[in-house]
């Protein structure tokens, strides 16, 4: 139990304290290095609750890809620093940002209140789901597929969606689509006689 | 409770000390074998064959001077070297190395942890690899290197998603994600030992994979990061010394940990009749190993669109078509 504890304890500190740091940072790389320590102290409590497939899909998906790709596009902009971020928002859209914080913050400390019956609380105060299979591959399959099917799929479609907007954004014009371009004399000797005849 | 403890200790002790001098090995292998293709004779003035040449080298760079230009950024500058060390090395806890055995009276099973998610857990710290590359390129605070590090990501990315699909073939067939049930499975008693290895269920499956694999581990014909011939040496351009040393080790034991996931999921990792199981292992993971080297003598490097082509347009629509043929066996069986 004590091993337990301790691992608990430790995982969960390193989640809080990747999570404060990424928020403090004023090195976009750092807050991304921070968040993805964050992620994988929380992979670590998953797996220590007996969902190891949660934990294992958390550290796939979002330290492997989605946070690769922060990282891909702060490099690409070459952000340094929070000077590179460009303009501090306005006081409106902080008053917003403060507001929505503070619902999600409420909503979140109500839902574990609420759950707190659920499980049973060992003597160490770690909340244990009483079904053995919580979190395996074989019950998040089970409802994926059966409770769960249609938001599944649809979830699937929004993705799709998604994906064509990006290529429909990211794509070049054709040809017949670019506006009628005056006619150019080839090759670079010849356009500058064009402009020093201008 | 305090045995356990020990037992895993010495797990632990013996299967990194065996990575690393198969690291160290591996990078003879590969002087010698290119050497060969090539009419040389490779290094052959340390010891017999030239066999202590791994060691002389290590001594080299250790004592060279270790440079840090101006430009990087201090911190992940020198955590990025260690970042791709680590996961390269972490794949080994859950290879099965050996059948269980019995150890001073002690029964000791042949896997430094028996997750019932292995596989999974091998992808988990695969994808974790690319961070080391990654912060090294961005860190350097050099063109060459960021060049590099912007083409290992989109790359790594882009392969990701065949290895993981190449894979899901045999988790249908098998039914398990266990890394030790896998090569239970895969067991046979007859003399045609390997006639229940998934490389004859999943062919498809396997090409793919290893197709993949190379691609993962940035190796020749897909070593596109580091492609001397366009960017000195990619993303580790900057680096001396012994931090530079860290990133080729770890470009070995990534190979060597793929060569042993390759050899657990297709071709039944520690099983086969006579020799001692842990010799049938490091058998099949030297024919990976050695198949690296050949590709590497004999093929050129693509171009990086070519690259991207054929990650998308080829691997994945064959990846997807295996997994689809193969759910729809399953279904029939």
């Amino acid at each position: 139990m004590s091993l337990d504890l301790a691992i608990f304890v430790i995982s969960a500190l390193v989640a809080v304290f990747g999570a404060t740091m990424m928020i403090f940072q004023r090195n976009p790389v750092a807050s991304v290095l921070y968040l993805i320590l964050s992620l994988v102290g929380q992979a670590v409590l998953y797996v220590q609750l007996g969902a190891a497939f949660v934990g294992a899909v958390l550290i796939i998906v979002y330290s492997g890809a989605i946070l690769v790709l922060f990282l891909f596009v702060i490099m690409m902009l070459n952000l340094r620093s929070s000077a590179d971020l460009g303009e501090p928002s306005p006081p409106v859209s902080r008053f917003v940002k403060y507001f929505v914080s503070c619902l999600i913050f409420l909503e979140l400390s109500f839902i574990i209140r609420e759950s707190l019956g659920a499980g049973s609380t060992t003597s160490a105060g770690i909340v244990t789901m009483a079904d053995d299979s919580f979190g395996s591959v074989e019950s998040v399959a089970t409802l994926l597929f059966t409770r769960y099917l249609y938001p599944f799929e649809l979830t699937s479609v929004l993705l799709l969606s998604a994906i064509v907007g990006a290529v429909i954004i990211a794509r070049r014009a054709t040809e017949d689509e670019l506006p009628p371009q005056p006619e150019k004399a080839v090759g670079p000797i010849s356009q500058k006689t064009n402009e020093g005849q201008e | 409770m305090l045995e356990m403890i020990i037992i895993s200790s010495v797990k632990v002790i013996v299967v990194v000390v065996a990575v690393l001098t198969c690291c160290a090995w591996s990078t003879w292998l590969e002087r010698k074998v290119v050497a060969y293709m090539q009419h040389r004779m490779g290094p052959t003035l340390a010891g017999p064959f030239g066999l202590l040449q791994p060691i002389a080298d290590a001594l080299k760079l250790i004592f060279k001077e270790d440079l840090v230009p101006k430009s990087v950024e201090k911190v992940t500058f020198a955590l990025a070297p260690i970042i791709s060390f680590v996961p390269a090395i972490l794949t080994f806890a859950v290879v099965p190395f050996a059948a269980d055995f019995e150890f001073f009276g002690y029964q000791v099973t042949g896997i430094i942890s028996d997750l019932n998610i292995g596989v999974l857990f091998v992808f988990a710290v695969t994808s974790l690899g690319i961070y080391g590359i990654v912060l090294a390129g961005w860190s350097s605070g050099s063109k060459y290197s960021l060049m590099g590090a912007l083409r290992a990501t989109a790359q790594m990315i882009s392969y990701e998603v065949g290895y993981g699909l190449s894979i899901i073939g045999v988790i249908l067939v098998a039914n398990t994600l266990s890394m030790k049930e896998l090569v239970e499975m895969q067991g046979s008693d007859s003399i045609w030992f390997f006639q229940n290895w998934f490389v004859f269920k999943q062919p498809l499956g396997f090409l793919l994979f290893l197709t993949c694999a190379v691609a993962e581990t940035n190796r020749c014909p897909f070593d596109m990061a580091e492609a001397e011939s366009e960017l000195v040496a990619g993303y580790h351009t900057e680096y001396s010394s012994m931090r530079f040393s860290m990133f080729f080790i770890s470009e070995y034991a990534n190979m060597l940990a793929v060569s042993a996931v390759g050899a657990t999921l297709f071709f039944g990792g520690w099983q086969g009749p006579l020799l001692p199981s842990v010799l049938w292992l490091l058998l099949k993971m030297f024919l990976f190993m050695f198949f690296y080297i050949w590709l590497r003598g004999t093929l050129p490097r693509f171009r990086y669109d070519q690259l991207m082509n054929f990650g998308w347009k080829v691997l994945f629509p064959l990846a997807l078509l295996n997994t689809m043929i193969t759910a729809a066996f399953v279904m029939i069986d």
